[in-house]
């Protein structure tokens, strides 16, 4: 396999799931999925609705243990107490009402899951104060988190999961909700967040244009299933096709991927005579 | 109104008001109205058992409404009105109306149990309820961080190794302890309105959190002491006080909240309605 | 034949088909209860359990109000579950947890002028019971002459649900698809609240204020769980709800003379406890079936299990989320 650009060069694997599979009620929901996740890469997790990519961030989080296969965290298994992993849900349901400002939820990153209640220090204002200049939140630092937009919402969250310093970001669709302009800001809020902090960024979203610019991987989804690698590596017609069970064409535009289904029967019986070697991860 | 048996009275109330203040304030944030109104009912019954057997009422309440919060939160139910929940109540509170049928001071217990009667506290009982609540206020300032956390934002609590059922279970517990010190002085029926009603005010004046519990509990107080007082010089019972006052602080609360947003300006609220435009004219709130 | 006899004579005490209160129970506690379960299958259908316990919860104001002015409770617990009705339809369409605090708040407020009319009632009428009375039913002491009154209010609920059968049914399921077929939502809805103010209001009466939910939402949400098909649903559930007041009335007649006290247990209560077994045995039941045909189909259950792997029961949506 021919890489047009090589991936970041970063040694440090900050997590790695290997042939991981989970099965709920009888029915298997993730088979043997595999990738890994660098400092300072953007991972996008591509898929569609329904894919599996919110039961791969629940198994990550240790909220469903797999089945099957193992889970290394920095080539360790998972810590109990997790400060070293951040997460921004996709859906917050807020009352508008609710006595809680943008900086406290901030500042409840650093250390909410402690007991007792904080003194107020200069030091954690600061470092709230730093954190939310760095998202650019410091325009609505002061208002109810659920006043907030969604945009501003997100922004917050995102905040929250950095200030404790995680090795990992994992987020869920957070482009889902978003225009365009917006889109693009938070694309390169994260990866920036990732080179400067070195961090591994997780994102999961269902259409992966706006996250070719930034993406250094991909894990493509689908059914369960999952293939992972570069994007020149995974995005194939023939990778895919194998993915998804049954042709599809990935069509090129102007720098921008479409990956729809085929029309081609006779292509897809081509396909099957092919003998490249699939890139690791797919089943 | 100070001296004597009402000494006992005025400090069972004041231990009261600040744990509702304090519990309120969680119960709000979480939306769990209905269960706060939902454990006193079944506490209703233990109690009438209680008495009928001549154990002390507050024991039976106690037992009642405990096993109760720990079944609700077994069963997962936060906030939903499920059938089986609301069939259960019901039938607790049936049970209860059995219980008392059978005593001579039916009545006159029934209405005490249900709306709170200020007389009959003895030193005994504000020991009970001295030790209840600061068990009560300990166990939820320990969990403040992770239970607020939970409250507003359970899925990330959960990223951070905060247990959402865990959360819930404690917090439901903290509950009935509540809810067993106030309802002989402020009824089952009515103990949810100090709850609701104190904190739901406090965070209209307010949108910072600790703030907002250190209101509530002011708040809470105010009625409480209001409602004594009242009930002292007028005979009426306490449960009235606490259920108008109630409603008087959350409408005021209310009012203020919406008098205020319509004048938007500098203050520590951003327009509701945010955008990213309007957000620049707000300016610096640094 | 005597064997039959005496058997017959255990259960039914002496003087039960004879008893004028007991005629009165039957007859009244019969309508009544039909009338429940019949609006009560929709109530639980469209999600508003809740919006149907607090006005029964609501009805102690209005009982109470009307003790002290010496006023029949019926037109008492009429005024207190209209009003909140019309106060629902305002504030009915927010976010639930506001709605739920401000239902609390109400409720809160009611109930404590609830206490006062009680304490000033009692007061002034040197009686007491009546908190009893209101809170947990009077079945055995509805005078015969209020018998036309609640016969015409049950059928009058029942007709309008009877006329709003299907433009109910439609906009329960999708709001958006009636209003697109001419229906006029808010309309009907206002209507359906004004019947279930009604049913409210005379189970009031008969089982009590704060008891009235059972025989709201229990013999319709015990028939829910046999049936999906809501014609099927309104038939179990008023057998179901009728039944259930009956066989209460016989108890609570024959329980006259037995311990503790010697004055009969209260009709509420046998209610309310028949009710529970009953949506606990169809809850019951229902699993099982839903069990069996798992086991026959592949997957172990008849939900749907998403790649999220969280399972949807099939029949949610009807007591689902409110």
């Amino acid at each position: 396999m021919t890489d047009p650009a090589p991936p970041t060069p970063a040694g440090n694997e900050v997590l790695s799931l290997e042939r991981v599979s989970l099965w709920l009620s009888g029915r298997e929901i993730l088979h043997e999925v595999s990738f890994s996740l660098h400092a300072g890469e953007v991972t996008g997790l591509i898929g569609s609705n329904g894919a599996g990519k919110t039961t791969i961030f629940r198994v990550i989080l240790g909220l469903e243990a797999p089945s099957a296969g193992t889970m290394l965290f920095g080539g360790r298994p998972r810590p109990r107490r997790n400060r070293s992993i951040g997460y921004v849900p996709q859906h917050v349901d807020l009352d508008p009402d609710a006595p809680l400002r943008t900086r406290d939820l901030v500042g409840l990153g650093i250390d909410g899951d402690r007991l007792g209640i904080p003194l107020p220090s200069k030091h954690r204002r600061q470092l709230v104060d730093d954190m939310l200049e760095a998202v650019d939140a410091r325009a609505f630092a002061k208002a109810r988190i659920g006043n907030i937009s969604g945009g501003e919402l997100q922004r917050t969250l995102i905040a929250h999961a950095l200030i404790s310093k995680p090795r990992l970001l994992l987020l869920d669709e957070p482009l889902a909700n978003l225009d365009i302009r917006s889109e693009q800001e938070i694309v390169d809020l994260l990866s920036r967040v990732a080179k400067e902090q070195q961090i591994a960024v997780l994102i999961s979203a269902h259409e992966m244009n706006p996250l070719l610019p930034v993406m250094d991987r991909v894990v493509y989804v689908a059914s369960g299933r999952a293939a992972s690698g570069t994007t020149d590596q995974v995005v194939r017609e023939d990778v895919l096709s194998a993915l998804y069970g049954h042709h599809v064409d990935v069509l090129h535009l102007d720098g921008r991927i479409l990956v729809v289904a085929g029309k081609d029967e006779g292509h897809h019986a081509e396909l099957e005579k092919t003998t490249k070697a699939p890139p690791r991860g797919v089943a | 109104m100070f001296s004597g048996f009402m000494v006992n009275a005025w400090v069972v109330a004041t231990i009261v008001a600040v744990v509702a203040g304090v519990v309120g304030f969680f119960t709000v944030l979480r939306g769990s109205a209905f269960v706060a109104h939902a454990i006193p009912q079944a506490g209703f019954a233990g109690a009438a058992g209680a008495s009928l057997i001549g154990v002390s009422t507050f024991a039976g309440l106690g037992a009642f409404a405990l096993v109760s919060a720990v079944a609700i939160g077994l069963l997962g139910k936060r906030g939903r009105h499920d059938a089986m929940t609301a069939l259960w109540l019901v039938f607790m509170l049936g049970l209860g109306a059995l219980f008392l049928s059978w005593s001579q001071e039916y009545a006159a217990a029934v209405f005490a149990l249900l709306f709170g009667e200020v007389l009959g506290v003895s030193t005994n009982q504000v020991l009970v309820t001295a030790v209840l609540g600061a068990v009560c206020i300990a166990a939820l300032v320990l969990l403040y961080r992770p239970l607020l956390l939970s409250s507003v934002v359970p899925t990330v609590a959960e990223a951070h190794g905060i247990r959402s059922q865990q959360m819930e279970m404690c917090f439901l517990v903290v509950v009935a302890v509540a809810t067993t010190m106030s309802v002989p002085v402020v009824g089952a029926l009515l103990m949810f309105s100090l709850m609701i009603g104190a904190p739901g005010a406090a965070r209209s004046f307010t949108a910072k959190p600790l703030v907002a519990l250190g209101l509530s509990v002011a708040i809470s107080l105010l009625i409480v002491w209001i409602s004594i007082a009242a009930s002292y010089l007028t005979d009426w019972p306490v449960g009235f006080f606490v259920g108008i006052l109630g409603a008087v602080f959350f409408i005021g609360g209310r009012a203020w909240a919406t008098w205020r947003r319509s004048d938007v300006g500098r203050g520590d609220e951003a327009d509701p309605r945010s955008g990213a435009g309007q957000l620049q004219e707000v300016g610096q709130l640094a | 034949m005597t064997g039959m006899a005496a058997i017959l004579g255990g259960i039914f005490e002496a003087g039960f088909f004879t008893s004028g209160p007991v005629r009165v129970a039957l007859l009244v506690g019969g309508v009544v209860s039909l009338v429940s379960a019949v609006v009560g299958v929709f109530t639980v259908i469209r999600g508003q359990s809740f919006a149907g316990h607090s006005l029964g919860d609501l009805g102690t104001t209005g009982g109470s109000a009307a003790y002290l002015l010496g006023v029949n409770p019926l037109w008492g617990f009429i005024t207190s579950a209209v009003i909140g009705a019309l106060a629902i339809e305002m504030f009915g369409n927010r976010h639930p947890r506001e709605r739920d605090m401000a239902t609390g708040i109400v409720l809160g407020a009611g109930l404590g002028l609830a206490a006062l009319f009680l304490y000033l009632g009692t007061v002034q009428h040197n009686t007491s019971g009546a908190a009893v009375s209101i809170l947990f039913g009077s079945m055995f002491v509805i005078s015969s002459s209020m018998i036309p009154v609640f016969v015409a209010l049950s059928l009058a609920a029942l007709a309008v649900v009877a006329l709003l059968y299907r433009p109910l049914l439609l906009s329960t399921v999708s709001q958006e698809i009636a209003f697109a077929r001419g229906v006029p939502v808010r309309a009907v809805g206002m209507v359906y609240l004004l019947a279930l103010a009604i049913a409210v209001s005379l189970s009031c009466v008969t089982i009590g204020a704060i008891l009235s939910t059972a025989v709201l939402i229990g013999p319709a949400a015990a028939a829910l769980r046999l049936t999906k098909r809501p014609g099927l649903a309104i038939a179990w559930a008023a057998v179901i709800g009728v039944t259930v007041t009956w066989v209460s009335t016989l108890l609570a007649y024959d329980s006259y003379y037995w311990p503790p006290a010697g004055r009969g247990w209260p009709v509420s209560f046998f209610v309310v406890t028949l009710v529970l077994i009953v949506y606990l045995l169809a809850d019951l039941g229902s699993r099982q079936a839903s069990r069996r045909a798992g086991a026959r189909a592949m997957g172990g259950n008849d939900g749907r299990a998403g790649a999220d792997g969280r399972t949807q029961p099939a029949e949610s949506w009807v007591l689902g989320a409110e």
